[in-house]
């Protein structure tokens, strides 16, 4: 066998490496069931969550608790199937948070509560354009 | 009144480019096919008329800007009246339309330097490059035909955009401001990083067309002598753009560091590994023939990855997954039309004349410069591979989404974690291949002159890897064999240097910009391996019981005036400032907006370094009153002292945005941002008011401040109030002690009319409100009210980030590197030129 293809089984060997570990490190949009259930399986991997803030009756965000010492909050979310969770974030509440039409947490369930590492906000501010000030 | 002409004088030059774009491209493509000069002559001549009308077009929109004509919706989304004129530059890309104009002028430009130095290859070259610049003119286009819309003008009134009531009432409608710069961009680099990142996207094109040029006319070998300069510069100004970037995101975004492996980082960051691995694969062509397939290929990858990165960060694809990516303007459809036009144009093209590139059987030695440039690409495109699997999972998810199938893949949570698996290693391969390939570069070698040329630069790596895993404690082993392979790197460039330095200078661009790898290298490895947050939260207490332990609360909160320890230092939270253009730092409290939103005017007198600067009612000058700054001291147990100013900007669009302030010296970077801070929007909440009845003279304490009634005084007049002849008004004087300075309360108490009134004092340092709410005359007394509220606070994060300067160092190093060589490639271009040997 020559070199040239002794590299080449090298490298499509690598290539086939990166693809199967990107493919098993990739996260994955799910529910809270369907977290809650990897949970329980013994699954420890990170998971993203789509979901809205809950609301009251009055379009209002509620359930946005800090703690004492504003360093970290909790918040109550509902994913796109509707269920409802509280989740944690170990950061203080991120400025228009209330605001967010949309919230992807990432993170995984804890003890029974979702601890979100990273969360992304929609704002609809942010893109749009959509009333004239006067 | 709306301005129509200058929107109709902007499409029709929009058109006008788009017709003589395609009119060149077709000249010149009828040049080469009928090999005649006059079609040539009528090309150029077409093109020049294209670069005219485009410059046009920039001018127009340029002024639509700078004179605020808000009824064009590009103006009025991407602009304010009270913008500075070097971010009414900014504004100019903040758009898609723009940006791409602006990629369009870029081209335009390197269109004209074609045109001006080559001879053989002009036509050919010209017809590639005029062919992008007709797709990418049709991207501004703004023409609907059928329900098809292509392109999207920058010229649009804001009330075809916007759908608004008022327009319905009066069409003519022009609102009186902007929407304003996204803050984001209202910084220096975003005046200076777009261009130069678009300079490097478009110069991608100019190895692409010659490849292209010499595959249609059969010059398999020839095209690379006049690419391979340009691939170098596009390499370099991409690498430069790259770097503005990052440095950008560390200095604005308060993720924490440069590189947040995002899909519109990791999209630009592809190409430029694969050009590089071009640039060398170009180099290897003269003694191996089986580089020059490689090379064709990458040089023609870069510019489809290229392609392929723009309609990732613009077709709005990546959804969530991205912080920037454009607003999505319904282009995706035809920017993937373009990718895959361009793809199958080049895979036809290579497939059609494959069998006749050159290419050779005989085996390379490991001996040979050759092989290790070949073991470099292929690491190179390797290191590109990992990075694009991944950040393509967006698209995987639409494509599945086609063909009905639901796929709910997400990127990985970690990414930072997830991919510097990868790159460390990838990193190291290049270090050792860039250190061990220059020996082979400049001489021939076998086994033993091998063995006796890489001892010494092998035993100095060595040593010095070993003292800096002692003085800087690197414990992991890979970190230890990435610094390792990092300073080999180093030695062994070096080395090869100098030797040139006695030779000839002109071909040390190689090891020059090897040695800036090497360094950036070991900037990351610090930088990003070895930062540290220091305002991990110590205080011992646990938020609840029912949260995990292994949480890290990573922040910490200042109370205004009151110290708090973080790992050496003690840190003070000073207030509140603004910025003025004159006289710095300058405390927010003191200062009143005024009607111009650049001069704020001050309440009280202000002392800085206890001299008198800015008397009460004096008008400072600032460059933004969306800005504040919070005033936090840094204090060392050996007396070193430093402030640092991190940012807010409250933006009324965009909401409230926070950038990091930075203490650079060369070992490290003390990285500070604030998280958050107390409403400012929100009423102050005044406790329960307590009672002092107190003599001039006495001391009481004010929010646990030691206070002295120093004197009363009768005025005569007060701010904003008319006294008449039976109206009395008191001002008494309280002095506080503070941690740091006195304060003076004077409030007033007044009878007017019969009635008494009361103007307290606040005092925002200390958190205390203080009126006067009676006075004895009998027992010449005066009772004073005391309300307090919470003390002003932030929180914020401190990182530490060694060496990160060596990053940056390195990284102009590369690009010198890449300069040098560009000369040299140039002047070899020009002298074979010259002599017409061009093909």
């Amino acid at each position: 066998m020559k070199k040239s293809h002794i590299i080449g089984i090298l490298v499509i060997a690598m290539a086939m490496g990166i693809i199967l570990i990107t493919a098993g490190d990739a996260s994955s949009y799910v529910t809270f069931d369907e977290a809650k259930r990897r949970e329980s399986d013994g699954d420890r991997s990170k998971i993203h969550v789509v979901g809205k803030l809950k609301k009251a009756n009055s379009d209002e965000v509620i359930d946005i608790i800090p703690s004492d010492d504003q360093l970290s909050f909790t918040f109550v979310m509902l994913d796109e199937s509707g269920a409802e969770q509280k989740v944690f974030h170990p950061n203080p509440i991120p400025q228009d948070f209330d605001r967010s039409e949309q919230v992807v947490v990432v993170g995984s369930y804890q003890k029974g509560l979702f601890i979100a590492d990273k969360i992304l906000l929609k704002c609809p501010s942010k893109y749009q354009e959509e009333e004239i000030k006067i | 009144m709306v301005h129509y002409l200058i929107g109709n004088l902007g499409h029709l030059m929009i058109i006008l480019s788009l017709v003589t774009a395609f009119v060149s491209f077709i000249a010149y493509f009828k040049a080469v096919q009928m090999k005649n000069l006059t079609w040539e002559r009528y090309a150029n001549w077409s093109y020049y008329f294209h670069v005219l009308s485009l410059i046009g077009v920039l001018i127009v929109l340029f002024l639509i800007i700078n004179k605020h004509y808000f009824e064009y919706h590009y103006a009025w989304n991407y602009s304010s009246k009270y913008l500075p004129i070097y971010y009414q530059i900014s504004s100019f890309w903040n758009g898609q339309e723009g940006s791409f104009l602006l990629w369009m002028f870029w081209n335009a430009m390197l269109g004209l330097v074609l045109i001006k130095t080559n001879k053989f290859w002009k036509s050919s070259v010209m017809a590639v490059m005029t062919f992008t610049q007709f797709c990418l003119t049709t991207l501004i286009l703004g023409v609907v035909i059928f329900d098809l819309k292509i392109g999207s003008s920058p010229f649009l009134l804001l009330r075809d955009v916007v759908q608004d009531s008022v327009f319905v009432v009066n069409p003519e409608f022009i609102p009186e401001d902007g929407n304003g710069l996204n803050p984001l961009l209202q910084n220096y680099w975003m005046v200076i990083h777009p261009p130069t990142l678009f300079l490097g996207f478009a110069s991608t094109v100019v190895p692409f067309a010659y490849a292209v040029a010499g595959l249609w006319m059969g010059k398999f070998k020839e095209w690379i002598r006049p690419a391979l300069p340009w691939a170098q510069f596009a390499a370099m100004i991409l690498g430069i753009g790259i770097l503005m970037g990052a440095y950008w995101a560390y200095e604005t975004l308060n993720f924490g560091g440069y590189w947040n492996w995002d899909p519109v980082e990791n999209a630009i960051y592809i190409p430029w590994l694969t050009l590089i691995a071009g640039i060398h694969t170009m180099i290897a062509y003269k003694k191996n023939e089986n580089a020059l397939k490689a090379a064709l290929i990458l040089v023609l990858v870069t510019y489809l990855l290229i392609l392929y990165s723009t309609f990732l960060t613009r077709s709005g694809v990546l959804g969530e997954t991205s912080v920037h990516s454009f607003t999505d303007l319904g282009l995706s459809g035809q920017l993937l039309l373009f990718l895959v036009l361009f793809l199958l144009g080049c895979i036809m093209l290579l497939v059609s004349v494959w069998k006749k590139i050159p290419s050779t059987d005989k085996e390379i030695s490991v001996y040979s410069r050759e092989f290790w440039i070949f073991m470099g690409a292929t690491v190179l495109c390797l290191m590109a591979f990992q990075v694009v699997i991944p950040t393509s999972i967006p698209v995987y998810n639409e494509v599945l989404g086609i063909f009905g199938i639901m796929s709910n893949l997400a990127p990985p949570a970690d990414p930072a974690q997830f991919y510097s698996k990868f790159q460390l290693w990838f990193a190291v391969g290049i270090a050792l291949l860039s250190g061990t390939g220059q020996f082979f570069w400049w001489r021939q070698m076998n086994f033993r002159t091998f063995k006796t040329e890489i001892q010494r630069p092998l035993m100095i790596s060595l040593i010095v890897s070993t003292i800096i895993f002692v003085l800087a404690e690197v414990r992991e082993v890979p970190y230890m064999v990435l610094l390792t392979a990092s300073i080999y790197s180093i030695t062994a460039n070096c080395a090869i240097l100098l030797r040139l330095k006695r030779t000839n200078m002109k071909l040390s661009g190689g090891s020059i910009a090897h040695i800036g790898v090497g360094l950036m290298l070991i900037g990351i490895l610090f930088s990003s391996g070895y930062s540290k947050i220091l305002s991990k939260n110590n205080t011992g207490l646990l938020y609840s019981n029912e949260f995990p332990d292994e949480i890290n609360l990573n922040n910490l909160l200042l109370f205004l005036n009151e110290p708090r320890e973080m790992g050496d230092y003690s840190l003070v939270y000073k207030g509140i400032r603004k910025k003025t253009l004159d006289l710095g730092y300058v405390d927010a409290n003191l200062l009143t907006e005024t009607d111009n939103p650049l001069l704020l005017q001050a309440t009280e007198d202000i002392y800085i370094d206890s001299e008198l600067r800015i008397s009460k009612g004096d008008q400072v000058q600032i460059t933004n009153n969306e800005n504040s700054y919070f005033e936090v001291l840094y204090k060392k147990d050996n007396g070193d002292q430093f402030v640092l100013y991190p940012r807010v900007q409250l933006n009324n669009q965009m909401g409230t945005v926070y950038s990091p302030d930075i203490k650079r010296t060369f070992t490290a970077d003390m990285y500070t941002h604030v998280r958050t801070f107390p409403d400012p929007a929100q009423e102050t909440d005044w406790g329960e008011i307590q009672e002092y009845q107190v003599a001039v003279g006495d001391d009481f304490f004010i929010n646990d401040y030691v206070a002295t009634f120093k004197k009363m005084e009768r005025i005569e007049q007060i701010e904003g109030v008319s006294l008449r002849e039976n109206d009395v008004a008191v001002k008494a004087f309280i002095e506080i002690q503070g941690e740091y300075q006195n304060y003076m309360a004077t409030p007033i108490y007044l009878i007017k009319d019969q009635m008494a009134g009361k103007i307290p004092m606040i005092v925002y340092d200390l958190a205390a409100q203080i009126t006067i709410e009676s006075i004895d005359p009998e027992e010449d007394t005066f009772t004073f009210g005391v309300r307090r509220s919470q003390k002003d606070w932030i929180i914020m994060e401190a990182v530490e980030k060694p060496f990160i300067n060596l990053l940056w160092i390195g990284t102009l190093l590369l690009c010198f590197g890449f300069f040098i060589a560009i000369l040299r490639r140039y002047e070899e271009f020009m002298t074979f030129r010259n002599k017409g040997l061009e093909s």
